[in-house]
């Protein structure tokens, strides 16, 4: 009889509780503020200084100072927040959502250009250039 | 006399989460010997620590296993920090001892759970699942990552957790404590778990302390073995007291484990009453040169971390012995004679930790 009653218990709590799990893409998940989500780059201050990609420990970094280019390996980042630290303008920063999901590898490489023949004042939004979705 | 029989078990198999293979030699239905092969999972991390900095290979260190992941950044920073006579802030010490023993409590849920699968109670399995989540939503909220920290550095730790937080998160435990206890009370009290657990790969007190036995493995045979006893971290300001049991089974690794749930709780609840104000980290300069043997408990016992600097960036040489790599001769002897049905609980009740023991 103490059985019946244990069982009834659960059974009630589970009703009114609803499921543990979340109705995934119907309902986004909520991420906290300092979630390591993926690293992006605000392409307009950077320097290209090269230390984000020295210090990267997976490699995932790849700095050229002579096109101007950005480029980092979203499947070999391990999200560790070592190159927001160390970048000397700041102008990385770690974004609270994850990275998009891809098929290939190709696709997970995110290049950041700035436009060399852009006029300097320009605001840095519009200099955004070439910059994927991922 | 029986003919014998070798049967492979792993490296990919049901109740194995990482890869590990055995040869199992049996007769009938007993097993007479058995041969473990390793390093499935190589990757070579004590060689990185050549071509890394030493201030960034803490996040390395924080990679080499997933469930101690903050153990193993801890050992690690603590050994260089006695190489280099770092003095850490209070706080941190006690942000440390926080961390490591919400650390403690997930592998441990997690490690209740995945028993479960292997005694084959799938239900208790999700419900361990599921309580789990509380404490990687802790993690989440203070550091930013859900399973691999990265809060731990040379000098203290990144992130400090407000005054608020910490008593949310001492709330939030206690409601995971009375979760767990609803949990706890089916693995002690259940028949059936009893039935698949009691008396199921006993270890006696000699053979545990001559094999070289460590953590819970330890604790269950009655040895009084745990690192937080030397009171690195905050663990000297904390009153801290091993969990032992006596009987040596399954069923008695499974009870150490529970309390210990219980008295991490405690733990961190004790930490939060005393954790002082100040810094939580301070600028390290110079370069390590020297040695050091740094012991932290791990959730599966006592982990070494050897480190090595020459006086310049790059460390020497870094060696992490973990405490998986102590428990398998004691697990092999523990198999010998055992029945075959009951190889996945023991081979489980170790609490095998693969990518660790490979590095």
């Amino acid at each position: 009889m103490t059985k019946l009653f244990t069982m009834t218990k659960t059974v009630t709590k589970n009703l009114v509780q609803g499921p543990a799990t979340l109705m995934y893409p119907q309902k986004e998940r909520a991420y906290t503020e300092i979630t390591r989500g993926k690293i992006e780059n605000n392409i307009a201050a950077c320097i290209f200084c090269g230390l984000c990609s020295k210090r990267c420990p997976t490699y995932a970094i790849t700095v050229s100072k002579e096109n101007r280019e950005w480029e980092i390996d979203r499947l070999k980042c391990c999200t560790c927040n070592l190159c927001v630290e160390v970048c000397p303008t700041k102008c990385l920063s770690t974004d609270s959502h994850y990275a998009s999901p891809v098929t290939e590898r190709q696709m997970a490489m995110q290049k950041e250009k700035l436009a060399v023949d852009s006029p300097p004042d320009v605001k840095p939004e519009e200099e955004h250039n070439g910059r994927g979705d991922l | 006399m029986a003919h014998k029989n070798i049967i492979p078990i792993g490296p990919q198999h049901p109740v194995l989460p990482e890869p590990i293979h055995f040869d199992l030699v049996t007769e009938d239905e007993k097993i007479v010997d058995a041969i473990p092969s390793i390093s499935y999972v190589h990757r070579g991390l004590e060689r990185l620590v050549e071509k890394r900095d030493f201030l960034d290979f803490v996040h390395v260190a924080d990679r080499i296993c997933g469930l101690c992941s903050f153990m193993h950044s801890m050992g690690y920073c603590q050994a260089v920090e006695e190489i280099m006579g770092v003095e850490v802030p209070q706080r941190a010490l006690y942000l440390r001892s926080i961390w490591a023993e919400l650390s403690r409590i997930h592998s441990h849920i997690f490690w209740l759970g995945v028993a479960a699968d292997a005694f084959g109670f799938e239900s208790l399995f999700m419900q361990a699942m599921r309580q789990r989540e509380q404490v990687l939503d802790i993690f989440e909220e203070t550091t930013g990552g859900r399973v691999i920290l990265g809060v731990c550095k040379v000098g203290g730790v990144r992130r400090d957790i407000s005054a608020d937080t910490l008593k949310g998160i001492v709330k939030r435990l206690t409601k995971l404590k009375k979760d767990l206890e609803e949990i706890g009370s089916v693995f002690i009290n259940d028949y059936s778990v009893q039935h698949r657990l009691c008396g199921v790969g006993f270890i006696s007190r000699e053979d545990a302390y001559t094999l070289g036995c460590l953590g819970p493995m330890a604790r269950a045979s009655g040895l009084f073995i745990d690192m937080r006893a030397l009171g690195y971290a905050a663990y000297k300001f904390l009153e801290f007291e091993p969990m032992v049991e006596t009987a040596g089974d399954c069923h008695a690794r499974c009870l150490v484990r529970i309390r210990e749930n219980y008295h991490s709780i405690d733990l961190i609840r004790q930490a939060v009453d005393k954790i002082p104000e100040g810094p939580f980290a301070v600028t390290v300069k110079g370069v390590p040169d020297g040695e050091y043997f740094s012991r932290v408990e791990q959730p599966r016992g006592e982990v070494i971390h050897y480190v090595k600097g020459n006086g310049s960036r790059f460390l020497q040489r870094f060696r992490v012995r973990v405490p998986t790599f102590s428990n398998i001769p004691a697990m092999i002897r523990v198999l010998k004679g055992a029945e075959i049905a009951d190889v996945p609980n023991i081979i489980l009740t170790i609490d095998p930790c693969i990518s660790c023991t490979e590095r």
